[in-house]
């Protein structure tokens, strides 16, 4: 008796019928192509200030309390030196806010803030917004950060 | 049966493995990261405790030992702290409700890397381990002593071992037998007529009691499981073996866990827990009082005189970022209690900050169904979970237990 090419057929038939069905039970849903912008200096909502942020100590590691140094100058590149600064954010996906609530806990010259008592309580997407009040006027400027 | 026969059943046989008894598709690099980040070995050294400078002295920690055990500190004589946290039992005592001189309002919570856990209790009304341990001493239904009580014990009985560590005992001589500003009416009475300096030196030898019994249980740590050695062969490649290798349902909820359950989503890094407060819409226990969770929480934690910025502690006062810079008000705090560590979590029912949920089953069930929170909001989302996946996180969670 000779091989009856079928039965090959059918097997790759039904291969390919299981390593569909497995494929959808095991896969990961797609990533977003365009992410948010992850960038760490930038104009706030309206224009008003120019922010940069950056860790005082890297990596930012998860659970841990850590610091931020703030930097607010006018489009001009100016120093804001009177700035009232109040922190909040979260996590945009689960609908809550930071586990902490981070101040403004020193005024170091040059526009330059320090923000104590930021923690990330978990990985993934964050949102960090930095309210600004300064004689030049009341804007924000919201930072995305993927831990 | 004919060779014709066989490969009429083969096609069908193959497809039917390649469904039910196929080792699964390995992880995804983001998986593997966030094996590693539950894993054991990615626990850092247990930090210093700038609140208690006796917090890594061995003789602090020997007195602490021996205080933890000692029955005589309580009203009774009949309740030490390992009354509730048995030692053989991950320091729990497997009730549903914590049984001192009577019944608390609270399951015991394991002791595991407790020194790692900003906030203590349920609701995080202590900001400590050695704050912590003074709440159950002057509790009427735990052990139902009073700090100047306590400040005697400790002279009558330890002063030999006190003074090395804590330097000499004040003068009690003239402090009442029991006083305490916790205490019943003549002993809240007592406490009042009590000076000033004498109120403050009963509270240090209080204090030094909590920080002896802090030191002690920062040396009760997790140790590695299952999952430990089967996430440490992940993390370096290499195929895990022996008791290390996940079964395929352990695997599965494995990755439930980290992916579709999002239940890493708080119960993460190496001890399971975000260490924050989350309503997650467990219904109050039954015959209990009104219990607001985090929200009653903040307020005593700022109004403890034993907290980090108070007279008691040794840390400076910008060493207390956990409790200056913790949330204080908002919604989000109404019936939030701690996120549980999940190590070792099988061998320990009944779960939840009342033992209101009597197996791990009916714990999954709660969060794939996410009730509605009885006030405030749970976090919560409904998931559908089918009956094996539901099978598959708990046979997961075993893997934490040894």
């Amino acid at each position: 008796m000779g091989f009856n090419w079928r039965y090959l057929v059918a097997i790759i038939g039904i291969a390919a019928v299981a390593a569909m069905a497995l494929t959808k039970l095991y896969s990961v849903p797609p990533q977003p192509v365009s992410g948010p912008n992850f960038a760490f200096s930038k104009p706030s909502d309206q224009g008003t200030y120019v922010v940069a942020i950056e860790p005082e100590t890297t990596p930012v590691k998860q659970g841990e309390l850590h610091s931020w140094i703030v930097t607010v100058k006018t489009p001009d590149g100016k120093p804001v030196e009177s700035a009232k600064i109040t922190v909040s954010g979260g996590m945009p996906a689960h609908g809550h806010g930071l586990p902490t609530s981070p101040e403004v806990t020193d005024h170091l010259g040059e526009g330059r803030y320090r923000v104590e008592g930021v923690k990330f309580s978990m990985a993934g997407l964050w949102e960090l917004k930095f309210a600004i009040s300064a004689p030049q006027g009341d804007d924000q400027a919201v930072f995305n950060l993927m831990l | 049966m004919s060779r014709r026969r066989y490969l009429t059943f083969l096609p069908a046989a193959l497809a039917l493995s390649a469904l039910l008894g196929c080792k699964p598709v390995p992880f995804t690099e983001a998986e593997k990261k966030a094996v590693a980040s539950l894993s054991l070995s990615s626990l850092p050294p247990l930090p210093a405790d700038p609140s208690n400078r006796y917090a890594d002295e061995p003789a602090a920690a020997a007195l602490g030992a021996t205080l933890f055990f000692d029955q005589r500190l309580s009203r009774n004589g009949d309740v030490a702290c390992s009354t509730c946290h048995l030692a053989d039992r991950q320091f729990q005592d497997d009730r549903p409700l914590g049984v001192g001189i009577s019944t608390t309002s609270r399951r015991t919570m394991p002791l595991a890397d407790v020194a790692r856990s900003p906030f203590l209790f349920w609701d995080g009304r202590r900001d400590s381990l050695w704050a912590q341990a003074l709440g159950p001493l002057e509790d009427a239904r735990e052990h139902g002593g009073t700090r100047a009580a306590y400040a005697h014990f400790v002279k009558d009985n330890f002063a030999a071992r006190y003074a090395p560590i804590f330097g000499p005992l004040p003068d009690l001589s003239d402090v009442p037998a029991s006083a305490s500003p916790l205490g019943g009416e003549t002993e809240k009475v007592a406490w009042a007529a009590m000076s000033e300096a004498q109120q403050e030196a009963v509270n240090r030898v209080f204090a030094d009691i909590g920080k002896a019994i802090a030191a002690f249980e920062r040396s009760i740590v997790h140790e590695k499981t299952r999952f430990d050695r089967f996430a440490e062969a992940v993390a370096s490649g290499v195929e895990p073996e022996g008791d290390a290798a996940l079964t395929d349902e352990e695997f599965a909820g494995l990755r439930l866990f980290v992916g579709k359950a999002n239940c890493i989503e708080c119960h993460n890094g190496p001890r399971f827990t975000d260490d924050h407060f989350h309503n997650t819409g467990i219904p109050p226990a039954d015959g209990l009082s009104e219990d607001l969770g985090r929200q009653a929480g903040v307020a005593q934690v700022l109004a403890d005189p034993f907290n980090c910025l108070g007279l008691y502690s040794d840390a400076a006062p910008e060493a207390c970022k956990e409790l200056r810079f913790m949330v204080k008000s908002g919604p989000e705090l109404r019936r939030a209690y701690k996120t549980p560590s999940l190590r070792g979590v099988a061998d320990r029912p009944p779960y939840m900050h009342a033992g209101q949920i009597p197996t791990l089953e009916a714990v999954v069930d709660h969060y794939a169904r996410a009730p509605k929170s009885r006030e405030g909001k749970s976090e919560v989302v409904p998931l559908k979970l089918s009956e094996s996946e539901r099978a598959a996180l708990v046979a997961f969670l075993k893997t934490l237990s040894n």
